[in-house]
Formats: C-alpha cells, structure tokens, sequence
C-alpha cells in the first residue's frame, strides 16, 4: 500500500455559469484543498462545465441519517395548504 | 431484527420496482452491493486499462490536431475511470483497495484492451466499434438503478459521442485516401470486428448473473440485443466507408431487418479473458509500473500537505 491511502475524499461542487448555484459533480482524492482544486478542475470542467469551483472535505460533511427520513421528512405530506395549489379560487381572479 | 431486515428489504424491492434510485446511504442487499463494487470497479479499470492501445499513437499521431484529439481523448478515459472509481468507492469500498484488486489480477477489465494498435488505423477503428459499442452497452447504465453509478454513466456518455465521431472520421479520412491508406482501414476493421461484437459479453443463454441484474435495475438489455442493435447500425456505415465486414456468412433477414451474423469464437473469446489474449500480460505489468513509478509523487505531495499544514498550525499558535 502506498500514501495514497492516506489521501483524504474531497466533494466537489461546480457553479456552471453565473446565476445559479454551485451543484454537487462528484469526488477527488487529493492530499491537500490545493490539489483537490486543481484535480476537481482537471476532472470535471474539461468542457466549459464550470466557471467556479467549491471542494470539501468529505468527512466534514454532516448528513441527515435515512432511518430519520419519515421522521424529519413525512410532517409535511399532510400539510398541502403551504402549496399555492391547494387553494381553489373563482376562475374571475384571473392571476394570483 | 429479522423483521427490521425484512422491512429493509421490502422498502428496497419497492424502489427498484418503482424505477426509484438507490443512493449510498440506503440500505441494501449484500449481494447487490458486491455485484455493483465488482461492475464498477471492472468498468473504471476498463477505463484507465483503455488508455494504453491509443496512448501508444500519441507520439506518431499524424498532425498535431490529430494529436491534440488523441490526448484530449486519453484524457477522457482517465477521466472517466476516476468518475467510476469515485462511483464504486461510495459502496464503502476504498479507491486503493480497488486498484489493488486490479494490480493483483483478482478483478478484470475489458477483453477488448487485450489487442495491439498497429497501425495508425487502429485508432480510428477503436474511435468507431470500440467506443461504438461502448455506447450501446453504455447508455441503457444511465438508468442503472444504482445513483451514483447512474450519474457517473451520464458524463461518460457525453463525452462518448466525441470519441467515436473522431474515430469514424479517422476512418473516412484514411477510406476515401490512397489505396494504401485503404488497406490500412480495412485491416484494422478485420482485427477489431470481432473483438468489438465479443465486447457484449457472451450469449444470454451462457450468461451467468444475467437474470439476477435484469430484477436489480443493474442491466437492462440482454447481450444478444445489444450486439444486434450494434451490428445493424454499424453496418451501414461500414458499407459508406467502403468497407467490409470481415464476416462472410453475414446476411440481412430481409423479414427481421436485422443483419444476422456468423459463428462467434467465444473460445477465443475466454482465452483473452482468461489471460492469453495479445497484450494482457503487457497491459498489467505497463499499470502496475505506472503506479509504482508514481508513488514517489504521492509521497511528495502528502509531505507537502503535511507540512503546510504544520506550519499553518503554528502560526496559529
């Protein structure tokens, strides 16, 4: 085994062009946030993908466990009345 | 607990039943997560394995626009090994336990790697029915119910379509040349028409984990399908380039519409896969050189990372 072992998983996240967000690409290794920058350009903006690029550490990532899903998740299935749709209006109100 | 599993396992069969995708942190079958380890892995191996018969014309590449593809194409594979690799390693297996398996013979690689480029047509022929085929089997894995793998798959296929218009370009180019130039291309077809419909793996009927990933969302086409669907769009376009498919027991089935092709020499086929192709020894022994020869810049860059962040540390202090 070499060092690369001890490289750590970074996650990479790309801004396409200006005005939208930066969205989740996928993952480098890289034994530093300099080198996770510049593999991270390497590996996923070969084709005018990005104009700016975000790496984190993927261990400093904190996620939601799936077994909590119901419980963080189901409230708001049963709460339609935050939907603008669920309000049924006379068809004279022409845009609201 | 029997239950709990029992649960799991019926919130999994939902998902997949509902065309749903699995991700990571889901739980999931033991034996659905080694099949998906193993395929990925043999595909990011393929990937990185299938630099090596193009990057041996990058040097001899015939004009340096020709060059430029050939490397922004190498570059590709390399790219796209590591989508997969980052892909496999989600299913908690590590990226050097991976390579590990490659090096030491215990997971493959494509068959198709296993042949030598001779000509500079070779090139061109793996641009066309190599990268061709790749997509065939390629494309329906955008749907793979795996997330991660399916998303990885998507990028790939992108950057496919580039790959085999420039090989099929190449061959153009070398077809409508000197006769000399057209020799060329119709040996290259000749040494890669077989090895390119042998890529879909052998016939449904021989297949062994067929069924099982067909219920999984892992595969969606049979291997017979895929090889049709190939042979019937591949060629026509043999026939623009003027060439010939070295197969001559191949007819079209005029009620069908599908070109049926001659006996497969799937005994050949299992030599190369079990390590008596062309170039097999060669291709291993070429990565496990890469990657020792590299080992010293790894190290480097860890004690480089090590030490800038001491010393942030202490100035920080």
């Amino acid at each position: 085994m070499s060092s690369k072992a001890d490289w750590p998983l970074w996650e990479v996240f790309v801004r396409a062009k200006r005005g939208v967000s930066h969205v989740h690409a996928g993952t480098v290794h890289a034994p530093d946030a300099e080198l996770a920058l510049q593999n991270a350009r390497d590996l996923f903006t070969r084709r005018s993908e990005g104009i700016s690029l975000w790496v984190v550490k993927s261990n400093d990532i904190t996620a939601s466990d799936p077994d909590d899903r119901d419980a963080l998740f189901d409230p708001a299935d049963d709460k339609t009345f935050r939907h603008p749709t669920d309000f049924e209006l006379p068809d004279e109100v022409a845009n609201m | 607990m029997a239950a709990d599993s029992d649960a799991l396992q019926a919130r999994f069969d939902r998902l997949i039943d509902a065309d749903e995708r699995i991700e990571p942190r889901d739980w999931m079958p033991d034996e659905y997560r080694k099949t998906l380890v193993r395929q990925i892995a043999q595909h990011a191996h393929s990937e990185i394995i299938g630099m090596q018969p193009e990057g041996n014309w990058l040097t001899r590449a015939p004009s340096l626009r020709r060059k430029a593809i050939l490397t922004a194409k190498v570059q590709d594979e390399a790219g796209h090994g590591l989508y997969l690799y980052g892909a496999a390693e989600t299913l908690g297996t590590p990226r050097e336990e991976l390579l590990d398996r490659l090096h030491t013979g215990r997971q493959k690689y494509s068959s198709i790697f296993n042949y030598p480029t001779l000509t500079w047509a070779d090139v061109g022929a793996i641009g066309w029915l190599v990268d061709g085929a790749a997509i065939m089997n390629q494309v329906p894995l955008c749907r793979c119910s795996f997330g991660p793998y399916a998303r990885a798959m998507i990028r790939i296929c992108k950057e496919e379509s580039f790959h085999q218009r420039q090989g099929f370009q190449i061959m153009l180019t070398l077809a409508k040349g000197t006769p000399e130039q057209k020799t060329l291309a119709q040996d290259a077809l000749d040494r890669w028409w077989w090895p390119s419909i042998m890529m879909f793996g052998p016939p449904d009927a021989e297949s062994v984990h067929g069924d099982q990933n067909m219920r999984w969302g892992i595969k969606r086409f049979g291997n017979d399908e895929l090889r049709q669907k190939f042979i019937d769009a591949t060629v026509p376009q043999a026939d623009l380039l003027g060439l010939v498919i070295p197969d001559p027991d191949m007819y079209l089935d005029e009620e069908s519409g599908h070109y049926v092709h001659g006996t497969i020499d799937w005994d050949h086929f299992w030599d190369v896969v079990k390590g008596d192709g062309p170039c097999n020894r060669e291709r291993l022994a070429t990565r496990v050189g890469a990657h020792d020869d590299g080992t010293w810049v790894r190290e480097a860059a860890t004690a480089y990372a090590d030490k800038q962040a001491q010393r942030a540390a202490e100035a920080a202090a």
